[in-house]
């Protein structure tokens, strides 16, 4: 191995300090290299390059937060009253705020491991946790998704004493696919050839893994051009007993799985600053499935014989980071040269920081180590053993006999002084134009195959969905198995019905105008979607997974705390706590002008309810002819942020606002109702309206449908409103003949109509009264919404 | 006690839910990592059934199954020809029955005469497809409807032929066992045929019916819940095709 070198700070000015840490890669504020020349000089020596990488690591905006653990002046302006500033402790304590009011006894670990921890039945828990990957697939997509997808398994792996993953999850949103070369900036790969590279690189290590990946979301916006967003999620069951971890002084430290090499340097700190052209891709990790698979075999072998005390991942920051997270409360010592690597002459410090992926980091009680071992050898997983936890609360790394790396844990893991930040959030009301004289046929067949709007089926096809023969309802279903599904169900364990159900909620485009009602639309639509398919809407959990621009501008910081405080004031309202979440800031790209393009400020919101019996869910495609269409919710004219404003480039308007007194009402009722029998099919109304999912319903059936707008609650008349508009909390309900009368009862003094009816031919045909407004063939609906995304 | 042993290793994915599946069919199953056969801490020949189940065996490096085939026939091919002569089923699914065809078992006994190569479009899909069971010389395949559906999920399940004498050879010797077919049982185009294999092959025993290989799964076809669409016939209790064809392959050794 290569030597630790010394690096020179204590004499240093300002400018020299900041000239380390830009070179370095370290992506240190000064008042944060002035910490670090401060503990030094008061030791009295210089540091290693290995103990500034770690600093650099440990506090990078990846892995310590920092942006949501800062306290926030916000200045709040909105149309139409007084301009008020508040002091908010941080933008996580909001979050907490919410999860902690619930108080649900069904959270039993929060916001402190790898992943958010619920209870499954009296002797199983789930654990759930999202990641992006955002960076990393905007300059290598093949890798960076797959690894982001690696990643996030290993939180699920290293979650309490490790959970067995038995779903994936992923979001992606990209660029327009059908943008020309010419109008590509420097520097940014096609939005079709990161599309294509990130959906092969989950695609590859989720199936390779054997673990289903069956639910998600593809967007596609100008706005993600330059930064491409990959979101990743897995679930995973665990016994009971295997959710605390509990690290011992004496302890061996054993790294298992992958060796480690030169990849995924600066990892961490590179995801915590802008992409420009030409950063290297050394930074960007390289994954092997199989290798993880093994350590998952292996791991799961080790647990139930509880072998190790506590297990975490090898994430961003490498060992440096699951080290250090694991001695935090005691100490450790580690001899680097134990480490196994891929290729000879690594640097100390790249080898403590490197982000090599499939490796995780087990606390052994020395007596099982042998036993371990011989676990380890049958699954043909290579392990090494390179220390020991102490009880010095400090972190003692050597290089054979050179003592390389010597820091205070309680100092690393310490909160430094954060600066007070600002943010400012201004209202902008806009009362925008409707043309006159719309081709509501026109629009509609534009709608139906718009690239966010239209069937992923050429995605989800490629990802083994059943594999573990766990899914009951697939993400594709109906006559023909091209109809949408809301969400995803589960049956965790063999031998029982018991099940999840799985969702999401996202559209950026609301939190153009208002990031505070994308909160709540976002929550309401993944509760939509788990309502939908028959999950009980008493019983949710949420997860938060924040990819915001530039934070460094308070107006961005301003929409992203008017953001976190929809997610508060609306995850109450729901009565559905958050139970883990994730913030990717920075996502934003410098070009060489210095201009700097941030992304849309964009919140995925997941679910995931548990029900007693999957016997009783939901799906969305039309099941018998002449049973009757229902419409649940208010239709308002909420147009702002839509896919029709979209198509008629139309700016501004007003977004949906939820009302969730109503909006939960109605979701207790639909679940009743589907439990009761009572419904035959039942899908949410989201982007692009209410026709796109009575669309939808027909497509997964190949039967058509006659309605009546003038039937529908609305204090709206034109029917383009009507039709498109996103007004949120809305479903449409099939229900037989038979049932209507206990069908209507339920949702009496609820806004709730029948509209319309289920035809043998395959047609959209839609009235307002007499009027026929839109009558469509159904196979024109079908190839046009089936064939719009290409590969 | 039947005794089914189901031969896992790096990649492989399907082993938890044939184990499951066994035990409802009355079997006392044993997942057996292959390292415990090369090293002789587990006998073979112990057991009345082999299964090798779907999943990516060593990442399918070199060729679906391709690692796994050469190392059960380098390693212990004699302790595989012994368990043939004792006429104990062999079954391989997906990943499975790639392995059994390039390890030269199926369709004829140590011939290269088929493979499985790349889907034609070109990639990974997951989907239900309908299949008729053929009348075979395969003793697995009773009590089943004609048409079953299963899910395929591959990207190499292109069943190919070295020539037209060989497929006339399966035909007229009753080894086709499953066919990709039309929900009214005719063989039909993709997405019906959905990886382009040879007519329409979707499964093929040997020339004794005991080794059964099959790109689609029946270990997640096992429950009524499992199918794409219980909800529209309203069949949610109860077991499913998948779950005879396992247990005809366990009752065949009682």
């Amino acid at each position: 191995m290569a030597k630790a070198e010394k690096i020179k700070i204590l004499d240093c000015d300002d400018n020299t300090l900041m000239e380390i840490s830009k070179n370095g890669l370290l992506s240190l504020s000064i008042a944060e290299m002035r910490r670090i020349q401060k503990y030094f000089s008061e030791i009295g020596r210089e540091p290693t390059d290995l103990e500034l990488e770690m600093i650099a690591q440990t506090w990078s905006e990846h892995c310590f937060h920092k942006t949501f653990k800062s306290e926030i002046k916000y200045t709040e302006v909105l149309a139409d009253s007084i301009p008020t500033t508040v002091e908010i402790p941080s933008l996580f304590s909001l979050i907490k705020a919410a999860t902690d009011t619930l108080n649900k006894k069904w959270c039993i670990s929060v916001f402190r491991d790898n992943a958010g921890i619920i209870e499954f039945d009296k002797s199983n828990c789930i654990c759930f946790k999202v990641e992006t990957h955002n960076h990393p697939s905007a300059l290598e997509p093949y890798g960076g998704a797959g690894t982001g997808i690696g990643g996030v398994i290993r939180d699920i792996l290293g979650a309490g004493l490790g959970a067995k993953p038995i779903l994936n999850t992923d979001v992606f949103c990209f660029g327009p696919l059908n943008i020309s070369h010419q109008e590509i900036p420097e520097g940014v790969f096609h939005p079709k050839r990161i599309f294509k590279g990130v959906v092969s690189g989950v695609r590859d290590y989720g199936n390779r893994m054997g673990i289903p990946t069956a639910n998600g979301a593809i967007l596609f916006d100008e706005g993600y051009l330059y930064n491409v967003l990959v979101y990743c999620g897995t679930i995973g069951i665990m016994p009971k007993w295997a959710v605390e971890k509990k690290v011992k002084p004496g302890h061996l430290i054993v790294v298992i799985g992958n060796r480690t090499g030169r990849d995924g340097i600066h990892g961490a700190t590179f995801s915590s600053a802008s992409l420009e052209k030409d950063i290297p891709t050394s930074v960007v990790q390289i994954g092997n499935p199989i290798i993880e698979k093994k350590v998952l075999d292996a791991l799961m072998l080790a647990r139930d014989e509880k072998l190790y005390s506590a297990i975490t991942d090898c994430g961003a920051g490498g060992l440096s980071s699951a080290v250090g997270e694991l001695s935090q409360d005691c100490g450790a010592i580690v001899h680097l040269e134990k480490v196994l690597l891929k290729y000879p002459d690594l640097k100390p410090w790249e080898v403590w920081i490197s982000e090599s992926q499939e490796r995780m980091v087990l606390a052994v009680p020395p007596r099982n180590f042998s036993r371990l071992k011989e676990i380890l050898d049958s699954e043909d997983v290579e392990y090494a053993c390179i220390g020991n936890f102490t009880s010095t609360k400090k972190i003692e790394i050597y290089d054979e006999e050179d003592l390389v790396g010597n820091l205070d844990l309680g100092w690393i893991f310490q909160k430094g002084e954060l600066p007070v930040l600002e943010a400012y959030f201004e209202e902008r009301k806009t009362v925008p134009i409707m043309p006159e004289n719309i081709d509501i046929e026109e629009v509609f067949l534009h709608l139906i195959s718009d690239n966010v709007i239209a069937s992923k089926e050429l995605v989800v096809r490629q990802y083994d969905h059943e594999v573990q023969a766990h899914t009951v309802i697939k993400p594709m279903l109906g006559v023909e198995g091209i109809g949408p599904s809301d969400a995803v169900v589960l049956t965790p364990l063999y031998d029982s019905y018991r099940g999840i159900v799985v969702s999401c909620g996202i559209n950026p485009w609301y939190g153009m105008i208002d990031p505070y009602h994308m909160a709540g639309c976002c929550i309401d639509e993944a509760m939509r979607n788990i309502v939908a398919c028959g999950g009980d809407p008493e019983r949710v959990s949420l997860l938060d997974n924040f990819c915001w621009g530039n934070c460094n501008d308070s107006l961005e910081l301003g929409k992203l705390t008017r953001c976190v405080k929809g997610c508060r004031d609306f995850a109450l309202e729901y009565g559905a706590p958050f139970i883990s979440g994730k913030d990717s800031l920075n996502n934003f790209f410098t070009e060489q002008d210095k201009t700097i393009v941030s992304i849309p400020g964009t919140l995925l919101i997941s679910a995931i309810s548990v029900i007693k019996d999957v016997r009783k869910t939901m799906s969305s495609d039309f099941k018998s002819v002449g049973n009757l269409i229902y419409i649940l919710g208010e239709t308002k004219n909420e147009l702002g942020g839509s896919r029709l404003f979209h198509v008629l480039n139309i700016e501004g308007g007003c977004v949906p606002k939820v009302k969730p007194e109503i909006n939960l009402s109605v979701m207790k009722k639909l679940y009743n109702a589907i439990n009761q029998g009572l419904v035959r099919s039942c899908h949410d109304c989201s982007e692009g309206g209410l026709i796109i999912t009575i669309s939808e319903m027909m497509i997964g059936s190949g039967y058509g449908a006659e309605i009546d707008i003038e039937e529908i609650p609305s204090d709206i008349k034109d029917p383009v409103a009507v039709l498109f508009s996103e007004s949120q909390g809305r479903f449409i309900v099939e229900v037989d003949e038979s049932c209507v009368d206990r069908f209507e009862k339920l949702f009496q003094n609820l806004p709730c109509a029948c509209i319309g009816r289920i035809i043998p031919a395959f047609h959209l045909k839609v009235f307002s009264g007499d009027n026929q407004v839109l009558s469509v063939d159904g196979e024109e609906i079908k190839q046009k919404w089936c064939g719009a995304l290409e590969w | 006690m039947v005794k089914p042993i189901i031969l896992r290793t790096a990649g492989t994915n399907c082993d938890l839910e044939i184990e499951w599946a066994c035990l409802k069919a009355g079997a006392t199953p044993s997942r057996v990592h292959v390292s415990s056969i090369t090293s002789k801490k587990v006998n073979l020949l112990d057991y009345d059934i082999l299964i090798i189940p779907g999943g990516f065996s060593y990442g399918d490096d070199l060729g679906a199954g391709k690692v796994l085939a050469n190392e059960i026939m380098l390693k212990f091919g004699d302790l595989i020809e012994k368990f043939r002569e004792k006429e104990r089923p062999i079954i391989g699914i997906c990943n499975g029955f790639q392995v059994l065809v390039k390890a030269k078992m199926l369709p004829f006994w140590n011939k290269q005469t088929a493979s499985l190569v790349w889907n034609d479009s070109g990639r990974f899909e997951d989907r239900w497809v309908y299949l008729r069971v053929e009348k075979s010389i395969s003793p697995f395949f009773r009590n089943m409807p004609d048409v079953v559906r299963f899910p395929v999920a591959h990207a190499e399940g292109k069943f190919i032929l070295k020539d037209g004498v060989s497929l006339k050879k399966l035909e007229k010797n009753k080894q086709i066992v499953l066919r990709y077919v039309d929900p009214s049982g005719e063989i039909s185009s993709y997405p019906y045929n959905p990886n382009g294999s040879i007519s329409s092959i979707a499964g093929v025993c040997d020339e004794s019916g005991l080794i059964v290989g099959m790109m689609p799964h029946p270990e997640r076809a096992v429950l009524n819940v499992h199918k794409p669409d219980w909800l529209r016939n309203n069949a949610k209790d109860g077991y499913y095709s998948g779950f005879q064809f396992l247990k005809n392959v366990i009752e065949y050794c009682l």
